[in-house]
């Protein structure tokens, strides 16, 4: 295993009361595989992603475990990570133009890195970079790798950040909402060459999206968030084809579809819960049609079939069906 | 069919650039030749990714910019030659709802105030009857009238945008544009909100226009789809046959690069040209895979008649790859996802 993560909590300090963002995750990722974490605003998906690359604010404490090719992070020091980031896990966020720096022209952003992580001397780490940018296909990369963020697309940024991400041959890249200030044809483009990237590197890949589309084109596994914990996790083809959790029925039916015409949304009613209060018990029970006495306990996450669990009293959802 | 209510004739929209002396230095072509008809009680979908001129065409057809070139007619009537004083009037038959519905929102005007504004702009019901008219309207959009009485920053953002809708439907408009009025929501509040637009739309009559890039979004309430591309119209048709059989290859390529339908095609390659040098010829020939020597030469004419396309070869080309694809959740997933029951309101 790439990067394993075990009963993960994060909980920030505000300053209405403690916060916890993320509540008892677990999941694992083998190299050359894509896990998806998918779920909406707040779910907690974002802030998985920061604690498995060290990078929580200060007002977070983190408990639980993050293993790294088997080796435990969670308790290592800034300066551990710092060593480990770039080199070993790298990643790319949804905002290119906030990630690199305006006065650095692309090649100068990715031969640091070069420089930094692998002591390549100026020449060489400049020379490399220019065949990263051509290997993640910017045109004319000798010229591009001489622009700045401001002179390039949006496309063209995330290409960059791809190439930075990739510069020293990471074994985990973490890519949070990768394309989502993207066009959608461009989307298609950055997400067909993540993945050839991963095929050529076998690097283990997690990444974050509210997008199931993105998720059934291009996940192995998939983990579903609601309100910091894990709904439902399997893989991408099995929840798919057998959704257990009801949130995740629910989501499958809200996400409009271009086939089959104008049908109504399946509408999951009322809004995500305030994690300062969390319901008790299952926090989906609230707005779930299924929901029943038994929901104010919190359901464990319980393997349905292999590889395949969900946090939900009713699974397998047949039996709401027979019913 | 009957007079459209709304026509948009040739419109052109160009920006001027200018450099730091003043000098003007070539113009963003937004919008360059666009003529559409939005027929009564019926919903418009403009489609496009950024910088393809929908959000500016959105903007001339309600006269909240005025074109270069090109007149807007509403109910027959030329918006132009209207005085300032008969536009005023006008615009009460006209409304837009914007994407973000934090922006739209006076944070000093309490819900109730905000929807009550235009009824008094346009002294529409006397004061007396003001009331009882937001509350009718906050709970056409699935609020609870006590909402009246509260601060936009109290409530989420799904339910902004239903307050949003209840002021833009205050004046009991003919014509609502909607600017990507859902693609800041997230995917269960949204599912709410489409379900909700569609609604009023089917309940009241209206006649809408939905500028938006998300084809999901669109396929479920448009019943024609115009798309565009660098500010021209590539394709315009009913939305049935625009989504079974696409016939510019632009519209295809934006079709399958919707996730979440298989990996089938290669993706579209190169960004977008500027929209200050647009590409000579077809605009799109730059990407298009298809694209012969007369694509790069003559700007294609938008034939047909109800089905409409920009596009030298569309006569030859292959036929679009078939959208239809068996869910994978079948039956079972269906019947689960009935016990979902479209809500009105997440108050």
């Amino acid at each position: 295993m790439v990067l394993e993560i075990r009963d993960l909590a994060v909980t920030f300090r505000t300053d209405r009361g403690p916060l916890r963002a993320v509540d008892g995750v677990s999941f694992a990722v083998e190299a050359g595989r894509t896990l998806a974490i998918v779920g909406e605003s707040g779910c907690g998906k974002s802030v998985t992603a920061l604690a498995a690359m060290g990078l929580l604010p200060g007002n977070a404490r983190l408990s639980g475990s993050i293993r790294l090719r088997g080796r435990e992070m969670a308790t290592l020091a800034q300066a551990e990570w710092r060593r480990r980031r770039g080199r070993e896990i790298a990643m790319v966020f949804q905002e290119p133009m906030t990630s690199l720096n305006p006065a650095f022209t692309a090649g100068e952003q990715i031969a640091e890195v070069l420089r930094l992580h692998e002591r390549l001397g100026e020449r060489a780490a400049f020379d490399r970079a220019i065949a990263l940018l051509d290997r993640v296909r910017i045109p004319d990369a000798a010229r591009r790798a001489r622009q700045y963020p401001h002179q390039l697309s949006g496309g063209m940024r995330q290409r960059v950040m791809i190439a930075m991400a990739l510069a020293c041959r990471p074994r985990l890249l973490i890519a949070d909402e990768p394309t989502t200030a993207l066009d959608v044809t461009v989307q298609a483009q950055i997400l067909a060459l993540l993945d050839e990237l991963k095929r050529e590197t076998g690097a283990a890949v997690v990444l974050i999206t509210h997008d199931l589309g993105i998720v059934a084109d291009h996940a192995d596994d998939v983990v579903v968030m609601y309100a910091g914990r894990v709904a439902e996790r399997a893989p991408a083809a099995r929840l798919f084809a057998r959704p257990e959790h009801p949130y995740t029925v629910g989501l499958l039916g809200a996400a409009p579809r271009i086939e089959g015409g104008p049908s109504r949304l399946a509408s999951i009613e009322g809004t995500v819960p305030d994690l300062l209060r969390p319901p008790e018990g299952c926090r989906f029970a609230p707005r779930c049609p299924f929901r029943g006495a038994d929901c104010i306990r919190q359901p464990p996450l319980a393997e349905v079939e292999p590889g395949h669990a969900t946090a939900c009293w009713r699974a397998p959802l047949d039996r709401v069906l027979a019913a | 069919m009957s007079e459209p209510l709304l026509e948009l004739r040739n419109l052109r929209k160009y920006f001027p650039l200018r450099d730091a002396l003043g000098r003007r230095r070539g113009a963003v072509r937004a919008v360059d030749g666009v003529s559409l008809s939005v027929a009564r009680g019926t919903v418009l979908a403009i489609v496009g990714e950024s910088g393809c001129g929908k959000s500016t065409l959105g903007r001339l057809a309600l006269r909240l910019i005025e074109p270069d070139v090109g007149s807007v007619l509403f109910e027959g009537e030329d918006l132009r030659a209207l005085s300032p004083a008969a536009l005023r009037a006008r615009r009460r038959d006209m409304q837009l709802i914007f994407q973000d519905p934090f922006a739209s929102l006076d944070p000093r005007m309490t819900v109730g105030a905000a929807i009550a504004e235009p009824l008094r702009l346009h002294r529409i019901i006397p004061r007396s009857g003001e009331a009882a008219r937001v509350a009718e309207l906050l709970e056409r959009v699935g609020l609870r009238p006590e909402a009246a009485r509260r601060w936009p920053h109290e409530f989420s953002g799904g339910q902004r945008q239903r307050i949003a809708i209840a002021r833009a439907l205050a004046s009991n408009p003919r014509l609502v544009i909607g600017d990507e009025p859902v693609s800041a929501l997230d995917v269960s509040v949204q599912a709410q909100v489409v379900n909700l637009l569609a609604d009023l739309i089917r309940d009241l009559g209206l006649t809408f226009v939905l500028i938006s890039h998300d084809l999901g979004v669109v396929r479920h309430i448009a019943d024609r789809v115009a798309v565009m591309y660098l500010g021209s119209l590539v394709e315009e048709a009913p939305a049935e046959a625009l989504f079974a059989a696409p016939r510019h290859p632009y519209t295809r390529a934006l079709l399958a690069a919707v996730p979440g339908r298989g990996l089938r095609a290669p993706p579209l390659e190169g960004d977008v040209p500027s929209p200050i040098a647009p590409p000579p010829g077809c605009r799109f020939h730059t990407r298009c895979p298809h694209a012969e020597a007369i694509c790069r030469e003559q700007v294609p004419a938008l034939t047909g008649e109800a089905h409409r396309a920009a596009c030298h070869l569309q006569d030859r080309l292959p036929p679009a790859p078939p959208l239809r694809e068996a869910e994978p959740g079948g039956e079972r997933l269906r019947r689960l996802q009935s016990f979902f029951q479209p809500a009105g309101s997440d108050a």
